[in-house]
């Protein structure tokens, strides 16, 4: 029963910070009905940031954390209306392509730019974890589920509460219906990378003091696609959801059974789970449902 | 008497539309609307009403439709070139066809959507208004908006419409798929928002008996030019119009319509 516990609660933390990188696929699918895959590359690209201004440059974390946060807001500016402005009115797929290619840029970029060595990105947090009985949480998981509830939260109230939120939404409704309520649609999409830019920040910090920062913190794009299908391209609530079920299932049958099969079920029960939610609800757990009245 | 010349709130000058680099679709229209009128655009299925509409609007743009010929004017400033943005912000807003009301949204984030462009802070305010003509709505404020009857829905369209503010509002087609009550009920509301809220109106319809009725003013589109305009009483005691608008059911319009068609009729309307 220790056992399971503590299973239970790693699984369900690391899916916090799963959650934390879904993040970055919904916000942007939400307002552009684009998938982008350059999600772990952004958070990459933070990740080698915030390590290049301490170590390179000598600024403080907070600082170096601080500015990371801006250029990455301003990253997604740029991306905006360079790359995929471009593209409004086309078929969705070629933005989906560009992400899939800006993608491979920064992950070839970065090295070149800072060096293949994984960099440590030291949060200074306590070295003693937190123990509850068998159960033990590193401070960096429980820092990781903060910053995760706290951004979590900042969205749902940024989508149901305020007006430009509520604008996001509508344009994710029906475009041309949110154009003649003079909703601005580029600025919409603009935001909704400035906010990707953002949790790249917060997923790179995490992340990057978990693994440490080098090109493979991008593969983490790909290892949380499950959450998002899981939980649904379009919902904040789903992306929570959708983790804490990938990351306890994962750890729990990784636990159990991974001496049995030689291990490697870690990577293979998210993918099983997201073809079986699939089946029964092709918008996942929570995605935003088609509206059909009778 | 002598009537002042003033100059109208809208001016549509001889405007043709392409869609996609090569469809024309509006050969010349020209239109005026009064400050403080109702005005009615009338025609079959597919003679270039909702793209007069979206022509002003500045909607053409994201279906790949341009205004090529001819200029529009919004109290005297020329909009054929603006965005769809700058022009809500002007005071123009388009009700457009088939409700599209935000379906995810409840009624009342519908109602915040349309405030959008709104910096006064006068909205909390604006939603009573709204409530209080449609009092449906304010019942429903917090049910999506894609769960609300058709009826609902094309008062909740109107209803954040007004949101902005506008000083004209253009209607695309109100009626479309309602009961014939509740088609009254939103007539009333259209007649009570041109005199109590000031909002000048550019009607669309199909049912040109309920649209004559409230305008002051009509004009009759037919393969994207206008055949006829004028005062109601003298579209409805035109006999084309009375032939092919007035007597016949909403179903089939087009089709009978068609049949009965031919040169002669066409000349004199063109006449
Ligand atoms: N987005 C579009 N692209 C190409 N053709 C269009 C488009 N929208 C409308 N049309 C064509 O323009 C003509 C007029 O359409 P419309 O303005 O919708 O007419 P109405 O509103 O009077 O029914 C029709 O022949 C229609 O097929
Ligand atoms: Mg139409």
């Amino acid at each position: 029963m220790d056992f399971f516990l503590s299973l239970l609660v790693k699984g369900l933390t690391l899916g916090c910070i799963y959650a934390l990188v879904a993040l970055g696929f919904v916000l942007i699918y939400k307002a552009t009905s684009v998938i982008n895959f350059a999600v772990g590359e952004m958070m990459m690209l933070a990740g080698f940031l915030i390590t290049a201004f301490v170590g390179l440059y000598g600024l403080p974390l907070a600082a170096a954390i601080g500015l990371s946060l801006l250029l990455m807001v301003l990253f997604g500016f740029v991306l905006e209306r360079g790359v995929l402005r471009p593209m409004i009115g086309r078929p969705v797929i070629g933005m989906i392509m560009a992400t899939l290619g800006l993608g491979i840029f920064l992950r070839g970029f970065a090295p070149v730019m800072w060096g293949v060595d994984k960099k440590n990105l030291d949060l200074m947090l306590p070295a003693q974890p937190l123990r509850l009985e068998s159960i033990v949480v590193p401070p960096v998981d429980l820092a990781g589920v903060g910053i995760t509830l706290f951004l979590l939260a900042c969205f749902a109230y940024f989508f149901q509460r305020t007006r430009s939120g509520i604008a996001v939404r509508a344009v994710a409704d029906d475009q041309q219906a949110a154009m003649a309520m003079g909703i601005r649609v580029s600025t919409v999409f603009a935001l909704s990378w400035a906010l990707a830019g953002i949790t790249a920040v917060a997923g790179g910090v995490v992340w990057g003091n978990k693994i440490g920062v080098d090109q493979y913190l991008s593969l983490l794009g790909l290892r949380v696609f499950p959450v998002v299908i899981l939980g649904g391209l379009d919902s904040i609530a789903g992306t929570i959801i959708g983790g804490l079920v990938v990351g306890a299932s994962e750890n729990i049958f990784g636990g159990y059974f991974d001496k049995y099969v030689g291990g490697g079920l870690k990577d293979f029960v998210p993918y099983v789970l997201m073809l079986l939610v699939l089946m029964v609800r092709p918008y996942g757990l929570f995605g935003r449902e088609v509206i059909e009245r009778v | 008497m002598v009537a002042a010349p003033e100059r109208p709130l809208l001016q549509v000058n001889n405007i043709e539309v392409v869609y996609n680099g090569v469809v024309l679709v509006l050969r010349g229209v020209s239109l005026q609307v009064p400050q403080g009128g109702i005005v009615a655009l009338l025609g079959a299925n597919g003679a270039g009403k909702s793209t007069t509409l979206k022509a002003i609007s500045g909607l053409l743009r994201p279906e790949r439709g341009e205004v090529t010929k001819g200029s529009i004017e919004f109290m005297g400033e020329r909009i054929d070139e603006k965005d769809a943005a700058d022009i809500v912000r002007l005071g123009i807003v388009q009700v457009m066809e088939g409700r599209r009301v935000f379906e995810h949204l409840t009624t009342e984030e519908n109602l915040i959507a349309g405030a959008h462009i709104r910096r006064d802070g006068q909205i909390r305010r604006d939603l009573e208004m709204v409530y209080h003509y449609f009092p449906q709505l304010k019942a429903r404020r917090n049910v999506k908006a894609g769960y609300l009857s058709g009826g609902e829905q094309q008062m909740l369209a109107i209803g954040r419409a007004l949101m902005s503010r506008p000083k004209l509002m253009l209607l695309d087609e109100p009626s479309l798929g309602l009961a014939p009550q509740l088609v009254a009920e939103i007539f009333d509301i259209v007649v009570r928002l041109n005199q109590e809220e000031k909002v000048t109106m550019l009607l669309v319809e199909q049912n040109a008996m309920m649209a004559l009725q409230i305008a002051g003013y009509g004009y009759v589109m037919e393969d994207g030019r206008i055949v006829l305009d004028g005062d109601p009483e003298k579209l409805l005691n035109n006999e084309d119009i009375k032939e092919f608008y007035l007597g016949l059911s909403a179903v089939g319009q087009r089709k009978s319509y068609r049949e009965v068609k031919h040169y002669k009729r066409r000349k004199r309307w063109l006449s």
